[in-house]
């Protein structure tokens, strides 16, 4: 192999005009322009490489910036709130010394090209987040979105991104308690996939990404460093070497699970001895980002020896290793007295694990191939001065007639017969149908303190098994609603998410974000991101629910259709006592239905428009984010108190779909009368917010309405727990047997 | 007195820590084994958990066979100790050829999460007494290579011998041949099974119900009384 010489430092500044290919590698002109006045000089190969990947959209949010300010701007006052955004991920106080971290991540192209090993790495990567935190992670969740369900491409991507998760999760051993499958056109060719985690530690084992203290070790462990994941930077490679390289790399990365379940032991096993100075995980932009951030966040500088980087391919050239996305690994900082006991732990649990570098007393990020020193910059302007856009944006021209277009005006089931065929139509709907057959190929036992799992409202976890105190997640999100208005729609999907997590009897604490849209390029898309944003942090804001951390996806659309702007919220709630958590299914017989909340004609953007019209125009529901709040606290003092045996939030699908869902979990049907001032219709299928339907025991009826009354909430009886069908009196009876059919043999018809 | 029941941790292990909990509930004392390690710690009985050991990459089980710590296993239950193998371990045991037949990736390819119904074919081993032949309990289930299978002679044999200790009923989750769920050596000391009792010992979590319980208090029983 013969090689041009080596592209040092020193060979940079002697050769100014050499091109590079910085375009190739997505920098714009300007940028590239940048990297060269922040040097002083042209970039080395292996600078550039970092300064393009650090710089893309991905690592530097660079479009999303300027609208992102916000959640810190109007982030509420909040004791919980240990760590905020910035860090791998948000940590929030519990109580009782726990604190918990948890955050939503996208993988969503990389799982349209390979469906299995992209929704895998997905859950990979958002795990080493957790465990970077210094947390064991101790369940995951998985928000999902597909194109139509009967689309041919559909039964492609679905399975495959459903069996990656799986395959990944259930092997590391997570629970998986959560999440959302939801089908809609819009997403044939970008498929979202949104994956998160949980995890907890005790407050004095919190872990920071930072490198200090001049002398300490840097370590890289975990898996070999391979070609996968390298994208643009084989375009450098390809300037530097004339012979042939080992080609057709895959630009998705393969996931190894069961390496990465090694990496959780040996990592906790680390932090227990306390041998843990600073700690980043490997993920976009691998070594560039690991060392970029580590360096940028402590006191010092970093020197790295990248020779010493263990390889699966001995051709790498250093600007691939430098960018490799090669899943499983972690780069931890170590005083040098501990680095042999550091490595100790490691070889027990079979990780290879090298010192590559050290923490330096200067400012600098210095990076040596072959004794050349290949990098020499300061890591603040790789890892944060990057370029920030104001892109502009503009509300669409086609807004208005969407939101004249309205629901309330569609043809409304003028029989009784036609009302129960809609209710039958609406709940085998592939989006209101049973998920069973995705989520049981999800492990939800393991760990042993699942207290909730899907299709609960939201997934409780037990973290201690003494007290019984417990921490629930529910993620949420309705495209449908954020195109018609995504100020409003972020904000519904927060408020369902809050409202998941309080029906299940938890107080919720915070948020974390996952932000899926189109192109930042077209004003439409970058007009719904920044209202859906500034939607967001209002609500938290007033919510008192700080955003501890996200994610932002652009460029989800293929040519110039872009999918629903599409934020998914992730509400994170505390329980004191698990015992006391209220789940979906009725339980007993004789037990009294009340709706909770205010019924309105509302019907744009709702399960009924899109199911029994194809259907999509209006308003969406009306925010009220103070009802929310009301309707949280009523949810969680009677679910303490024990004034409720059952309890289930109202979104899409409206009450049919939640007394569908409660009555079939518990297998006890319902006789339902429609109360004044109501109509049949509007009962069964308005998509109003901030409402719940709870069952109350007879003994706890008085007390149960004394305290709603006395603090404002709308409370209204509509039925009881009874018999072996659901009855809308004066209307239809179906049996839970029909229902049951109807609900649970969509999925395995159009999937299995 | 109370009986020392280890549990073993292999690379990949999933459920240690939750049987663990198990054998603590049922008023056992767990003892932690791990696998580079030949020392049984002198436990009175061992429990192979579920999990991915090696993550199955090669075939469920077929590495973790060859640990050092199953060369003490191997000999220490062929001399009688007791030996629970719980999904992954019951994998483990049928590489190890302490129980006969193989398992095979489930018959419908996915990996299934369920609550399943079970019944008690045999409740003379030391992992069955405190059930009554015949109960029917619910256990979860959950695995990617669950489909037991053996030639339709050792499957006489089992039969004749009463070695099936659990059956599926109502639904085959995984295409095991006679709806075999679980099953035990010559002895009734060694029993291995694909679901999960460690998973339904507390009201609260898993599956809400306490059916697993009576598999760590059979072992306590049996041991105490001994």
């Amino acid at each position: 192999m013969s090689r041009t010489p080596l592209d040092t430092v020193e060979h940079a500044a002697e050769t100014p005009d050499v091109e590079l290919p910085w375009a190739e590698l997505g920098l714009k002109k300007d940028e590239y322009e940048k990297v060269v006045e922040i040097l002083g000089r042209r970039p080395t190969g292996a600078e550039l490489a970092m300064y393009s990947v650090m710089w893309s959209e991905h690592c530097s949010y660079k479009s999303s910036k300027v609208h992102l300010r916000q959640f810190g701007e109007k982030a509420p006052q909040s004791d919980a709130l240990l760590v905020g955004i910035g860090e791998n991920a948000g940590v929030v106080d519990v109580g009782q010394g726990y604190a918990v971290t948890f955050k939503v991540e996208s993988h969503n192209h990389p799982s349209y090209v390979e469906p299995y090993q992209g929704a895998a790495t997905g859950v990979g990567g958002i795990v080493r987040d957790i465990i970077a935190m210094g947390a064991r992670p101790v369940a995951v969740v998985d928000p999902l979105r597909f194109g139509a369900a009967d689309h041919p491409d559909t039964k492609r991507v679905l399975p495959g991104v459903v069996a990656g998760i799986g395959g990944y999760g259930n092997c590391l051993g997570l629970p998986n308690i959560g999440g959302e499958v939801v089908f809609d056109a819009c997403y044939q060719g970008n498929p979202l996939v949104n994956a998160g985690a949980i995890g907890v530690m005790r407050h004095e084992d919190i872990h920071l990404a930072k490198a200090s203290g001049t002398g300490n070790k840097v370590i890289l462990y975990g898996a070999r460093t391979g070609g996968d994941g390298i994208g643009g930077a084989s375009i450098l490679a390809s300037e530097t070497f004339d012979d042939a390289k080992p080609s057709k790399r895959p630009a998705v990365q393969v996931g190894d699970p069961f390496q990465e379940k090694l990496l959780i032991e040996c990592t906790l096993e680390a932090f227990k001895e306390k041998l843990v100075v600073g700690i980043q995980d490997l993920g976009a932009a691998g070594l560039s980002c690991a060392t970029s951030e580590l360096a940028s966040n402590g006191s010092g500088g970093m020197r790295v020896t990248l020779d010493d980087v263990p390889l699966r391919d001995s051709t790498l050239s250093p600007e691939e290793i430098l960018m490799s996305e090669s899943q499983e690994r972690m780069c931890a900082v170590v005083e040098p007295e501990k680095v042999d006991r550091f490595l100790a732990i490691c070889d027990k649990w079979d990780v290879i694990a090298t010192v590559i570098g050290e923490v330096t007393d200067g400012d600098r990020l210095e990076i040596f191939w072959h004794g050349g020193k290949i990098v020499d910059v300061d890591p603040r302007t790789v890892a944060h001065d990057g370029p920030v856009y104001e892109r502009p944006y503009a509300r669409p021209d086609w807004q208005d007639a969407l939101q004249a277009d309205d629901a309330n005006k569609l043809a409304r089931p003028g029989t009784s017969e036609e009302l129960k065929a809609q209710v039958v139509q609406l709940v085998s709907s592939p989006n209101q149908a049973s998920k069973s057959w995705i989520t049981s190929q999800y492990d939800h036992f393991v760990q042993g303190n699942t207290v909730l799992a899907q299709p609960e409202d939201s997934g409780m976890i037990r973290i201690d098994e003494t007290t019984g105190l417990g921490v629930a997640i529910a993620t949420d999100g309705n495209g449908r609603f954020a195109k018609l208005d995504p100020y409003a729609g972020a904000q519904l999907a927060l408020s369902e998410a809050y409202r998941n997590v309080a029906t299940t009897g938890a107080k919720p604490l915070a948020v974390s974000d996952c932000l899926n849209f189109g192109s930042p390029e077209d004003p439409a898309v970058m007009w719904q991101f920044a209202e859906a944003v500034r939607g967001l942090a209002d609500a938290c804001q007033q919510l008192g629910t700080p955003v501890t951390g996200g994610n932002v996806s652009l460029y989800n659309q293929t040519g110039e259709v872009a999918i629903h702007p599409t934020p998914v919220v992730a509400v994170l709630g505390v329980i004191d006592d698990v015992a006391r958590r209220t789940p979906v299914a009725f339980q007993e017989e004789g037990q009294l239905l009340y709706l909770l909340g205010d019924t309105r004609e509302e019907f744009g953007g709702s399960a009924w428009s899109q199911v029994v019209h194809d259907h999509l125009g209006g308003l969406p529901p009306k925010v009220d984010l103070e009802r929310e709040r009301l309707l949280a606290e009523i949810l969680i003092s009677a679910s303490r108190d024990g004034m409720i045996d059952s309890a289930h939030d109202l979104s899409d699908g409206g009450l049919i779909q939640a007394v569908v869902e409660s009555a079939l979990q518990g297998g006890k049907g319902a006789r339902l009368v429609v109360p004044d001032g109501l109509d049949a219709f509007t009962l069964l299928f308005s998509e109003s917010a901030g409402r719940a339907v709870v069952a109350v025991p007879r003994s706890e009826e008085l007390r149960f309405n004394d305290m709603c009354g006395a603090r404002g909430l709308p409370v209204t009886r509509i039925g009881v727990v009874d018999g072996d069908s659901i009855e809308l009196q004066g209307e239809f009876t179906l049996t839970l047997a029909e229902l049951r059919e109807a609900h649970e043999a969509t999925m395995p018809a159009l999937l299995a | 007195m109370t009986a020392r029941i280890g549990v073993v941790t292999f690379p990949g292990s999933l459920d240690d820590r939750d049987t663990q909990r198990a054998i603590r509930l049922a008023g056992a004392e767990p003892v932690a084994l791990w696998h580079k390690d030949k020392d049984l710690k002198q436990v009175d009985a061992v429990v192979l958990p579920g999990g991915f050991s090696y993550g199955d990459y090669l075939r469920a089980g077929a590495i973790s066979r060859f640990s050092p710590v199953m060369e003490s296993v191997i000999e220490q239950a062929k001399s009688g100790m007791p030996v629970l193998g719980i999904c992954n371990g019951f994998q483990i045991l049928t590489e190890a050829h302490l129980l006969p037949g193989a398992m095979l990736g489930n018959n419908h390819l996915h990996f299934i999460c369920r609550d399943q119904k079970l019944r008690v074919e045999n409740a003379d081993t030391a992992w069955t007494v405190d059930y009554d032949a015949g109960q029917e309990i619910h256990i979860p289930l959950k695995n990617m290579d669950g489909r037991y299978v053996a030639d339709e002679h050792t499957l006489d044999e089992l039969e004749a011998e009463g070695r099936v200790v659990f059956r599926y009923r109502d639904f085959n989750p995984n295409g095991s041949l006679r709806d075999i769920a679980g099953i035990s050596n010559a002895a009734g000391n060694v029993v291995g099974l694909m679901p999960h009792p460690e998973h339904a010992v507390e009201p609260l979590v898993g599956s809400g119900r306490t059916d697993g319980l009576p598999f760590f208090t059979s072992i306590l029983k049996k041991l105490v009384n001994a």
